[in-house]
């Protein structure tokens, strides 16, 4: 099949990649890219294991054709962490044992990402909400709301020092 | 043992056994370096994708691959006619029937493999499963497990035609699998007669499926030169998969490696051997290039490993106080159209024995037969330790179906019946023999934590006013921990499990364990054990598990057998170290090792102070400096063969309000205290519990896979298979109590699968208890809006009034 060539910034560096133009966004990263981080959990846009930062927004990158994401900006859980160390969420979910086996994890992270900068200082329900595309098996949510919280009092912190 | 702050000081730094350390695990997952199956890529891989049947049961007339053939990147495509050569188109179950890995004169069931394409992507290979032309010539499919055995019943395993002598027992039919029973029938039988009351109430638990959020998957790859399999697998037990994977392809064991890598969660899913990993491993060996496969989302709900699916009939008698006297279950098991459920090959219903629960039944009496349907394999599953989740269920709903006959109140009943602490370790009538316990405790911890009375009093009032307030409890006994080998196997390996602790000379240590984690955070707590039992810090100790190449022999990760078993292991292998560090310490202080005392990580001599030697001395004369005719290294290997089960227990509360215009379920509160015995890591532990309650929500409000009467699966994809969003998850409350596992190295008992085991029935319980005073004993689940509206509507509740 035709490929077609896509450029887009991915965790600030700028990419180029030839794709098919049926080729779903998290294959261009997974599979061209090697950005394996972000993951598969099924095929009907529910469980957010996708989940990357587009332009602003969570999407799932699962439901996007990689050549949709031309000239967007992209970021993915392998771009999070910074020189200065992990993010707030990457702490966050470490510190209140917000992961277990790991799979939903970056999904999550990426889409707490956005979502504290939507809602800096969420209740519990509207962090319930806000993360209520993301499906987890192994942590009952609990811990991963308080991940939350933490990241959004840390980084609250961090904006106030 | 001296408690000074510094030694304190020392211990904490440790970061050992009962302390909530976070986890070595998450620095790599939360920065998306985890290694999963489909992470893995590997020179010249070739992708899989399976055709599969669209009806339930059918004859394959013919397979035309030609059009599939010619479609370039097409490498390709196997179909049984492939396999027979090699005698690989069917395989042994870990029930002891086979099953079809490709589809060979028929299919039994909708969406069982019939081919596989190989390609040189997943889009190609995609694409040329729809140019695989299969003609099928349909057959009436069996999907009703009650008309398995009707004498017009169509006949789903023709192999089978005429083998009356099954795995388990003799079949009474060709749709029978095995009849299992357990317990003293006769003097059960009597005690029904004699008894004052006796209760019976049929149920039915559902078909669930375990639905790990990574699916299954495998990277074969073949190197013909070294004449050596290599295969990543999203496997539970990778070393049993080796020696399945050398006894059917005559590659000898040491030259087959299987790696279980990051796996993204298993829940019982992963244990069993798919076709879709032999068909890879087959086309790699074939092909001589890696094959990966990986399967989506509606070919796992569809066709791997499904959990429970039995209807079970229960009985209790008792007296008019409501003592009881005994206990009578009848189960029709599906198991789908090949058996192969995962159990101990000696226990085709699993621990189901385990069904007299935490109470003192004198007379018990269970039995299982087993029949096909045209449905997909699988039984054990999620968490299930081996059918205990069915085997709580059945109990803990017959005592309330008992309390409400005799209008005795739910935790009165269970309070009167408990095993007391003082007869324990207590044999049971079914011949569990249950290690420790303290119910009574445990239970009234939860009544005071949640202020029952006060409950009960709400309840009272709410409908005086018509409304629906329903208050759940369960105490429940686990059984994991699988387990002697003298009755427990798993197709023939015994079902020990093993840990190698290697110490380095400069003190860290390398060890690794037959277990595999998939999540339960391993990595970080066996190392605790060590650190605890070695003195060494738990940062400084590297766990591995799931390469069969390096790990030792073990049995993997299932049944919640990890604690009990592999744990035991380290413990003890640990404990082999540091009586060598003893003799080491005696030598370099000069004094015999009676002279020694030991200090969180040091051995002192008694009573002078500063004469010690910590355990990073000692690692380091272990390479030089040894007693004479010592061997040089410090390090141990356990192979644990369990002298019994471990039995944790839990008392769960769920109080629930219900809607009885439409029926939606309102969990008000859920309290669970679980005692595992001693907590090796109580952040984990709480994570464990979390998950599993999340998991029993699901099941007992709104999972389920069925079918249609033609064999259709129904529900099969997430648009309605219901998995709770964080939205739907209530909040859980936990609590503790600490009873250690006297036969344990570290009195730990499992735990992971006691919080699903034990909240269903708590759903349940709650929801029927909503319903108690309209006469209402039991509701099948699951309790979903819907289904609870119809009992709504049919008590005439949703009239307005």
């Amino acid at each position: 099949m035709k490929k077609t060539a896509v450029s887009f910034t991915l965790n600030n560096e700028q990419v180029d990649v030839l794709v098919e133009p049926r080729e779903l966004l998290i294959h261009t990263l997974r599979e061209k890219l090697s950005l394996t981080g972000s993951h598969i959990g099924c095929e009907t846009s529910h469980c957010g294991a996708c989940t990357v930062d587009m332009d602003g927004i969570s999407v799932k990158s699962c439901t996007i054709l990689a050549v949709q994401a031309n000239g967007s900006e992209l970021m993915t859980v392998e771009g999070l962490a910074s020189d200065d160390g992990l993010h707030a969420v990457q702490e966050g979910f470490m510190q209140e044992h917000g992961l277990q086996c790991g799979f939903c994890t970056p999904g999550m992270l990426m889409r707490s990402y956005r979502f504290l900068q939507e809602n800096p200082n969420p209740t519990e329900e509207e962090i319930r909400v806000g993360l209520s595309g993301n499906l987890c098996r192994c942590t009952g949510y609990q811990n991963i709301v308080k991940s939350v919280q933490y990241a959004a009092e840390k980084l609250q912190a961090k904006e106030e020092g | 043992m001296s408690t000074s702050a510094e030694s304190i000081e020392r211990e904490e730094k440790l970061q050992g056994v009962g302390c909530s350390r976070k986890r070595k695990e998450d620095p790599r997952f939360i920065q998306g370096k985890g290694n999963y199956v489909d992470d893995i890529k590997m020179p010249g891989m070739l992708c899989a994708e399976i055709v599969r049947s669209p009806y339930a049961h059918a004859r394959i007339i013919s397979i035309d691959k030609t059009e599939a053939l010619a479609l370039p990147g097409v490498h390709a495509v196997l179909t049984a006619d492939d396999l027979k050569p090699l005698d690989l188109h069917w395989m042994p179950t870990l029930a002891g029937d086979v099953q079809a890995v490709l589809a060979d004169e028929k299919v039994v069931f909708q969406m069982q493999e019939v081919a596989v394409v190989i390609a040189n992507d997943r889009y190609i290979a995609a694409d040329a499963v729809q140019l695989v032309k299969v003609e099928y010539e349909p057959l009436p499919a069996l999907v009703d497990p009650h008309k398995s055995m009707d004498s017009d019943a169509p006949v789903i395993r023709e192999d089978l035609i005429g083998k009356m002598d099954g795995a388990h027992s003799k079949r009474l039919h060709d749709n029978h699998i095995f009849t299992w029973d357990v317990g003293d029938k006769e003097s059960t039988d009597q005690a029904f007669e004699d008894a004052e009351v006796t209760v019976k109430e049929n149920m039915f638990y559902h078909r669930v499926h375990p639905c790990p959020l990574e699916t299954c998957g495998c990277l074969a790859s073949f190197d013909k030169i070294e004449g050596k399999l290599t295969a990543y697998v999203t496997s539970q037990a990778p070393h049993v998969v080796r020696t399945v994977v050398s006894m059917l392809s005559g590659i000898p064991e040491s030259k087959v490696r299987i790696i279980s890598p990051d796996i993204g969660g298993g829940f019982g899913n992963k244990v069993p051997i798919y076709p879709g990993y032999v068909t890879a491993m087959v086309a790699s060996i074939v092909l001589g290039r890696p094959v990966k496969w990986v399967e989506s989302r509606i070919e796992n709900l569809t066709t791997t490993g499904f959990a429970r699916d039995w209807h079970m009939e229960g009985e209790l008698a008792a007296d008019n106080e409501g003592r009881i006297k005994a206990l009578r279950v009848n189960v029709l098991a599906d198991h789908g159209a090949f058996d192969a459920c995962a159990d101990p090959s000696k226990f085709p219903a699993g621990m189901f024995h385990i069904c007299t629960g935490s109470y003192d039944i004198p007379n018990a009496y269970a039995r299982v037969d087993g029949v096909y349907t045209n449905k997909a394999p699988g039984g054990v599953a999620y968490r299930c330790s081996f059918r205990v989740t069915e085997a709580v269920y059945v109990v803990e709903r017959m005592v309330d179906v008992l309390a409400q006959k005799l209008g005795m109140d739910k935790a009165e009943i269970r309070l009167k019946n408990f095993v007391k602490p003082e007869q324990f370790p207590y044999p049971t009538a079914l011949g569990a023999n249950l290690d420790s316990g303290d119910y009574h405790t445990a239970l009234n911890k939860v009544l005071d934590a949640v202020d029952y009375k006060e409950l009960r009093k709400e309840q009272e009032e709410k409908r005086a006013n018509g409304e629906l307030m329903g208050i759940g409890i369960v105490t429940f006994t686990e059984i994991v921990g699988a387990g002697p080998s003298k009755s427990c196997d798993i197709l023939g390996v015994g079902m020990f499990d093993s840990a190698e602790i290697r110490v380095h000379p400069t003190g860290s240590a390398l060890a690794r364990m037959g277990t595999i984690t998939q999540g339960q955070a391993h990595q970080t707590t066996y190392a605790q054990i060590i650190a605890t039992e070695l003195g060494i810090p738990s940062e400084e100790i590297q766990i591995e598990e799931g390469d069969t190449d390096t790990a030792p022999y073990g049995l993997g990760t299932y049944g919640s057998r990890t604690t009990p078993v592999g744990a035991a292991a380290t413990a003890v292998a640990a404990r082999k170290i540091k009586a060598k560090a003893a003799k080491i310490a005696a030598h370099l202080l000069e004094v015999s090792d009676d002279d020694l005392e030991w200090d969180v990580d040091r051995f002192k001599v008694k009573g002078v102070p500063g004469q010690e030697k910590t355990m990073k001395d000692i690692a380091w004369a272990a390479y030089n400096n040894l007693p004479e005719g010592m061997e040089p290294g410090l390090e141990a290997v356990d192979y644990y063969d369990p002298p019994e089960y471990t039995y944790p227990f839990g008392a769960y509360l769920c109080v629930v309000d219900i809607d009885k215009y439409t029926g939606v379920t309102k969990v008000r509160r859920f309290y669970a205290l679980d005692d595992c015995g001693t907590r090796i890591n109580p952040m984990v532990i709480e994570g464990q519990i979390h998950g599993g309650l999340t998991e029993g929500y699901a099941v007992a409000m709104g999972q389920e896979l069925s079918f249609d009467p033609e064999g259709n699966i129904e529900g099969n994809s997430l648009m309605d298979y219901f998995l709770p969003t964080a939205v739907e998850t209530p909040h859980w409350e936990t609590d503790y109590t600490v009873t250690p596992s006297p036969h344990h190295p570290l009195g730990a008992k499992g735990v992971a699968e006691s919080p699903h085991v034990g909240s269903i029935p708590t759903f349940t319980a709650a929801v029927v208890d909503a319903f108690a005073h309209l006469d209402v004993t039991h509701m099948n689940m699951p309790h979903s809006a819907y289904r609870v509206w119809q009992k709504c509507h049919e008590l005439g509740l949703d009239k307005a009034k």
